[in-house]
């Protein structure tokens, strides 16, 4: 029998998600795990595998459209069934979508299994409480659509079923991917410009970073680090060790130690109450072609630099293959951000919620320092800790900032 | 001219059109409605109303009949008719008031005549005197009810043939009384009848009686009447009917092989469904249409003429007061702007008065089954309910039907003691759009009937505590 093939919720809350390439043409026979198709959320790159042996009968989307998740994006075929009228089929999948149980369950794998019972926790649209039935909310988590980006139509705006339904009902529009080049209107004044339009991951950190930099209340505090100790260990730990470890993997290190010793500063702010992180979890800034990723390097303070550094030479080469899974770059009790590989003296950074600080590391600079009443070159580094004020007061702040220089010069306690 | 110029005018002064009325006017509408003979419309004056008052009185008699059992002793009670159909008219008198007043106090000027539409937005109605006044109105809405479905062979006659109008007054208690029709109305009266001695005979065409409700609900119902000593016949259609000696002689035809039947009544009550009164109403000079005699209508009420509405009976099934209502105020709603929910016809309960009562809401297991739904059904009888027992009705059960993927409540139905005062428990669910979860975990108080509600959604999941 023919069956639809649905764009699976890769990541958690992802709404929408591009099919990247597909790896199977029309005609196609797939045998089980084979790869259909490559899907991009806001983070990663994901392979959709089949479950079951099949033909790729027809693509519904094209490579480079985005699609909301749960949208059918092809027709499989069963071995030696010839072409299924489509119309029919999807005209079939929206009674489907009232009967999920009817057996039409996408055959992808790598789609998390629906919750039986409780819904998730749903992020309100415009910061105040989202309102939705019971049943509305089950069924938005059971078939992946964001009760965020509905408009309800019961009383007071209220969400329910019908609007879950309709939100289904509507096939996603194809999104032209293509770079459509855009004429200013004559005489204008305007240049001439070229519009791409934004990819998933794009969108994501735009709308992330206005609402932290829009909603958090930052401030920030700056110090300088002397780095010749750490240098001179780093430079003579290298000379043993096969593998090198990088001044960021000390900074991580650091972070971590500061965070074992200032408790409080390993925080969260939620509505409700103040999030108390039991580890550091310390997520690192990575520069990909396609933007800024985030992964985590778990429990920080309980690893050896050498743990630290395998695992973000790790994160860092697969963040920028794109081949992250989401739980390897969501969460994180505290972030930190490097430019100092590009020159940078000294950045402010905005924090990546609910965490409530993220470091800003500069590059390690000679510079005129004054040491016992005399003047100096001495090898800095400034760092910039941005913070949530309404987790984090500035005395604590300092605190923790002090805790973390310490440990970047007298990098030995590090080691311990 | 201006006094005679309104916002929105309303045809029909039943439970659908003064309620239009009445939420016209609190949106600020000018507002208007034409009646032709009572305010409160078939329902308060001739239907809903006064059959309750009725079946109280029987209910009553049925108590004291029973006291005994209860330790309470009491000479054998007797039926006094003309006062139980005097108090029953006494109840439509007092609710008929009710309306005139609560249409008043709203502002709605009432007209008493036949409307007639002229086209345009034009009416014409007709008052006693002949004499005709031309109203004007930008909305008009036709909430022009039902009537009993006349039987070829048995024209009603208000002596030997009754419709619900003549059962609601009768002057003494027929001696054989057959009812055509086993709906919620055929039931009510085969009730009340039996109650006050009469020998009572239902046949319906249907395989069931109640077949609008849950197949289990029909067969408890069934089994109470006959219980009762009501004769029951389903699967049967009316063949020939004769007068023989003073009274009649019906021949039934069961349906599929078997031979026919014969039975004999001195009245007999038609209760075989209802056709909508849309007649004389000027349509034809309009583009309503009008299909089996009933006008079509849109999910907003809108007929096929713009700026003509048409609500509750006269617009099709279920025939019902409250989904007139319910019509009458998202009708109006629409035209005023607003953007309420279409009838969603699965949330409308329906109720039959009869002993023991039935009340239901949503689809039947088997029309949830025919939907394609994987379902989960819970059942709890009243014979395990400590308040059932201890009123001594332990007949009856309450059923619970959900959708098995996603929780949804899509139907209840219950049988036995006061379930039509019940049934609002499980509406206001499927209007909240709780799941099982919602249901489970409220508390419900003890010692109450409407525990067995809340163990059949338990039940449904395998989790009945009493059972």
């Amino acid at each position: 029998m023919a069956t639809l093939l649905r764009m699976p919720e890769v990541a958690a809350n992802a709404t929408h998600a591009t099919l990247a390439a597909w790896s199977k043409k029309e005609g196609e026979p797939i045998a089980v795990g084979d790869c259909l198709a490559e899907v991009e959320t806001d983070k990663a790159i994901v392979e959709i595998s089949a479950d079951s042996a099949a033909v790729m009968g027809q693509w519904l989307v094209q490579a480079g459209q985005e699609v909301e998740v749960g949208a059918p994006i092809a027709v499989l075929l069963a071995a030696g069934e010839a072409a299924a009228d489509v119309q029919a089929l999807l005209q079939a999948a929206g009674a489907v979508a009232a009967a999920p149980a009817a057996g039409a369950a996408p055959a992808v794998s790598g789609t998390p299994a629906p919750a039986a019972v409780a819904a998730p926790a749903v992020a309100p649209a415009g910061g105040g409480r989202l309102r939705a039935s019971p049943l509305a909310r089950r069924l938005a988590a059971q078939r992946g659509v964001d009760l965020s980006r509905l408009q309800g139509s019961g009383p007071g705006g209220r969400i329910v079923r019908i609007d879950v339904e309709r939100a289904q009902a509507v096939a996603p529009a194809p999104a032209p991917v293509a770079a459509a080049p855009a004429t200013a209107p004559a005489g204008s004044g305007a240049s001439a410009f070229t519009e791409v339009p934004h990819s998933s991951m794009r969108r994501t950190i735009a709308r992330r970073l206005a609402e932290s930099k829009s909603t958090i209340p930052h401030f920030y505090l700056t110090v300088e680090c002397r780095m010749e100790r750490l240098l001179a260990l780093r430079a003579e730990i290298n000379a043993a060790a096969s593998r090198k470890i990088s001044v960021n993997d000390f900074i991580v290190r650091a972070v971590a130690v500061a965070l074992r010793e200032v408790p409080q500063a390993n925080v969260g702010w939620t509505e409700t109450a103040m999030r108390q992180y039991a580890q550091a979890d310390v997520a690192v800034a990575v520069s990909t072609d396609t933007g800024l990723i985030t992964p985590i390097v778990r429990a920080a303070d309980r690893k050896t630099l050498s743990q630290i550094s395998a695992e973000i030479a790790d994160l860092a080469a697969r963040a920028r293959a794109g081949q992250l899974r989401p739980e390897e770059y969501q969460g994180g009790s505290f972030s930190v951000s490097n430019l100092g590989m590009h020159g940078v003296g000294a950045f402010s950074a905005i924090i990546n919620p609910p965490q409530a600080a993220i470091l800003a590391v500069g590059a390690s600079q000679h510079k005129p320092v004054v040491e016992n009443g005399e003047l100096q070159v001495g090898t800095v580094m400034a760092c910039t800790l941005s913070v949530d004020h309404r987790a984090i007061d500035g005395a604590l702040a300092a605190q923790w900032l002090a805790a973390f220089q310490r440990a970047i010069e007298a990098p030995l306690s590090m080691l311990i | 001219m201006s006094e005679h110029t309104f916002d929105l005018l309303v045809i029909g002064g039943g439970p659908g059109g003064y309620v239009a009325a009445i939420r016209a006017a609190q949106l600020g509408m000018k507002t208007a409605l034409v009646e032709k003979a009572q305010l409160g419309g078939v329902c308060l004056n001739w239907g809903c109303i006064p059959t309750k008052a009725l079946l109280r009185s029987a209910d009553v008699l049925r108590l004291v009949r029973g006291a005994a059992a209860f330790g309470v002793k009491a000479q054998p009670p007797e039926a006094d008719l003309p006062a139980m159909v005097a108090r029953s008219r006494a109840v439509a008198a007092q609710l008929n008031k009710g309306v005139t007043g609560l249409l008043k106090k709203n502002g709605v000027q009432v007209f008493t005549g036949h409307a007639r539409l002229q086209g345009g937005g034009t009416v014409a109605v007709t008052g006693e005197g002949g004499a005709t006044q031309v109203l004007r109105a930008a909305h008009i809405v036709l909430a022009t009810g039902a009537r009993a479905r006349q039987l070829p062979q048995l024209p009603a006659d208000g002596q030997s043939v009754w419709t619900y109008r003549e059962a609601l007054t009768p002057l003494a208690v027929p001696k054989r009384l057959l009812i055509v029709g086993a709906g919620a109305i055929g039931i009510e009266f085969a009730s009340f009848y039996r109650a006050v001695g009469a020998d009572v005979t239902v046949v319906e065409m249907a395989p069931r009686v109640l077949p609008l409700e849950d197949e289990e609900v029909s067969a408890q119902v069934a089994a109470s009447l006959k219980k009762d000593g009501i004769h029951v016949h389903t699967q049967v259609a009316l063949e020939q009917a004769q007068r023989v000696q003073g009274a009649w002689q019906l021949t039934l035809r069961p349906q599929g092989s078997g031979s026919a039947l014969q039975v004999q009544a001195d009245v007999v009550l038609v209760a075989a469904g209802i056709v909508g009164n849309v007649e004389d109403l000027g349509l034809e000079k309009t583009r309503v249409q009008v299909e089996k005699t009933h006008i079509v209508t849109d999910a907003q009420c809108r007929t096929a003429e713009p700026g003509v509405y048409a609500i509750g009976d006269v617009a099709g099934p279920p025939w019902l007061a409250h989904k007139a209502s319910h019509e009458g105020v998202l009708c109006v709603e629409h035209i005023a702007g607003l953007h309420p929910h279409a009838l969603d016809p699965r949330r409308v309960p329906a109720c039959t008065y009869s002993h023991p009562q039935v009340a239901s809401v949503g689809w039947t297991e088997a029309q949830a089954r025919a939907a394609g739904r994987a379902v989960k059904v819970g059942k709890f009888p009243f014979s395990a309910n400590g308040k059932a027992i201890a009123m001594g009705e332990t007949k009856g059960f309450a059923k619970v039907v959900f959708d098995a993927a996603s929780g949804e409540l899509l139907g209840a139905h219950m049988v036995g003691e006061e379930v039509t005062e019940m049934i609002q428990g499980f509406a206001i669910a499927q209007s909240l759009e709780t799941t099982e979860a919602e249901l489970m975990a409220t508390i419900v108080p003890h010692p109450t009937v409407s525990e067995s509600m809340h163990e059949a959604v338990l039940a449904a999941y395998g989790r009945a505590l009493h059972i």
